[in-house]
């Protein structure tokens, strides 16, 4: 722990890239909704309309690409299964219900965010594959009309897994408080990491140089 | 590909809310009939000139084929296919185009408002200036006919001169065919006169005649008289049962409507979740615990 009680989480370039996958997520989820249901095709006007937005769409889905794949190169390996984790995710009900001492003591990330991590990635890469194969600007000659409209259904999907996963994601940054400033700022205090971390806290106080967080 | 028309619009893509539909209007159709074809093209010719569209000179691709497939600027090609019939030689030459289905695959994918329609009529009609580009209509379409532009990446296909057919005329196509292969008028009058042509045909061998008006897309308005109508696939690759692919039943069907409640809920149960559960937060005495533990583990030092 540094002075001011306060743990390093994440690096300037881990937070950066970060938001940038979160932005371009974000856009693309408002961008691809639009076409999602007739009920959302006003969002096309956050883009300069539907052929804008039809253009924009996939573009964006590149950038989440290869900003997702620096996200994952850091942090793959810290999203390991455990053995706590299970033992985390069988007591879900404690962890819904704000009983927090009742739960296994937690490493850098609880079983929650693991999962959010992996179905974030197979998420991406499914969206990626299947953007691309919708994608006729650049593509209509490589694939089949079938493949196409399979990609149609994945992407779909897709698009509603994501939005489930963002739910959760958003949804726990801003329930669990403290939780934010570690993407906003980089440090957490002591406390929260004591609360929700432990094991990581005790680590980090070991060997604090790996503190930076990737 | 028209934005002026005086015919009532009976469906719109990406619309949930129901069109005018006080007024009924009958149904039109084009009938070809395939017995009387003698391919000389004139309907493609009067295609490119009613709808002032020149495509680019191609190649010739060592068939009567030409162009070879249908382009944003061809929307009509007739093609031609050779089989055996018993001893026989039988040169089947399909005018290919729109179908004009009744359950247009087109509109059902398309996510733009009003890029395609469907008027009372029965034609389907793609508005270009709403059309985004995304090609959608190309997966919705169960006979691979529109085309997306690579000039402005808009999808184009045969209107049914729907433009000639809200003052009265009759298709370009129909209008310029010289052995009169090409009627139209309404669908009851077309499968009337259907009805005349195969007993004609019958008579004189083709047993096998038939109307094609597939019930799979609710049947079409732009309709063959099938000399050989128990090989449809054989008129260069007409589908025997055409219908709305099961992939875009599934993309296109209620399982979207639901999955956006779907979210919805998932959002609503956060949002109540906080309001009964309450944040999750740090207490002073977590801090301590945390200064404490530090304390233990480097004895002191920090
Ligand atoms: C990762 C790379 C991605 C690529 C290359 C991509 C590409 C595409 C393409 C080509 C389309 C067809 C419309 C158009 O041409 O713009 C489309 C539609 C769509 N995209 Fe993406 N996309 C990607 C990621 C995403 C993500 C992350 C979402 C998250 C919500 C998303 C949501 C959608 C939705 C909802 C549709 C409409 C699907 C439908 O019509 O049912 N896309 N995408
Ligand atoms: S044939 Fe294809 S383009 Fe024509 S109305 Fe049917 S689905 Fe639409």
């Amino acid at each position: 722990m540094k002075g001011g009680g306060t743990v390093g989480r994440y690096t300037a370039g881990s937070r950066a890239n970060h938001w940038l996958t979160a932005i371009c997520l974000i856009l693309l989820a408002l961008s691809g909704m639009a076409f999602f249901h007739p009920s959302l095709f006003f969002l096309t006007d956050l883009f300069g309309g539907g052929v804008w937005t039809r253009i924009i769409h996939p573009w964006i889905g590149v950038v989440l690409m290869l900003s997702f794949l620096g996200l994952f190169l850091r942090f793959w390996h810290h999203n390991l299964w455990r053995r706590e984790d299970s033992r985390w995710m069988a007591s879900i009900n404690d962890v819904i219900n704000n009983r927090e001492e009742r739960l296994p003591e937690v490493g850098r990330y609880n079983a929650g965010q693991k999962l959010v991590f992996w179905l974030m990635s197979l998420a991406v890469l499914l969206m990626f594959v299947s953007g691309l194969v919708l994608w006729d600007e650049y593509f209509a000659a490589y694939f089949t009309v079938d493949q196409k409209r399979l990609a149609g259904v994945l992407h779909a999907a897709g698009a509603v897994l994501f939005c489930f996963i963002l739910i959760v994601h958003v949804y726990a940054a801003f329930w669990v408080k403290g939780t934010l400033r570690a993407m906003t700022r980089g440090s957490v205090t002591g406390g929260w990491a004591w609360k929700h971390h432990r094991k990581w806290l005790r680590e980090e106080i070991r060997t604090p140089a790996k503190g930076t967080g990737d | 590909m028209s934005t002026l028309q005086s015919l009532d619009i009976k469906r719109r893509s990406a619309t949930t809310a129901p069109s005018p539909s006080v007024r009924e209007s009958a149904e039109v159709a084009k009938l070809i009939d395939i017995s009387k074809c003698i391919g000389c093209k004139a309907c493609q010719a009067a295609c490119m000139e009613w709808n002032d569209l020149r495509d680019e000179v191609g190649h010739n691709v060592g068939v009567y084929d030409n162009p070879a497939d249908l382009t944003p600027a061809s929307w009509t090609v007739m093609r031609f296919n050779e089989i055996e019939v018993g001893e026989n030689l039988a040169w089947l030459i399909r005018k290919d185009g729109c179908m004009h289905c009744s359950e247009p695959g087109c509109l059902k994918a398309c996510p733009s408002p009003g890029a395609i329609v469907q008027y009372a009529n029965g034609i389907v009609d793609f508005i270009s200036e709403n059309c985004i580009g995304c090609g959608y209509c190309v997966k919705g379409c169960p006979f691979n006919i529109p085309r997306i532009s690579a000039r402005d990446q808009k999808a184009y296909k045969c209107s049914l001169c729907s433009d000639r057919v809200a003052v009265g005329q009759i298709p370009a196509c129909a209008k310029a065919c010289p052995t009169q292969a090409i009627y139209f008028g309404t669908k009851t009058d077309m499968k009337n006169h259907a009805d005349g042509r195969l007993q004609d045909l019958k008579s004189r061998g083709y047993q096998t005649a038939a109307l094609y008006d597939p019930p799979g897309v609710g049947g079409t308005h732009v309709m063959y008289v099938l000399p050989y109508g128990d090989r449809p696939t054989d008129y260069s690759g007409l589908p025997a049962n055409p219908r709305i692919s099961p992939l875009v039943e599934l993309w296109k069907g209620m399982a979207k409507p639901v999955a956006l409640a779907g979210i919805g809920l998932a959002a609503l149960l956060g949002f109540f979740h906080y309001v009964t559960k309450g944040p999750n937060e740090v207490e002073e005495e977590d801090e301590e615990k945390a200064r404490a533990m530090a304390d233990r583990e480097n004895g002191g030092r920090s």
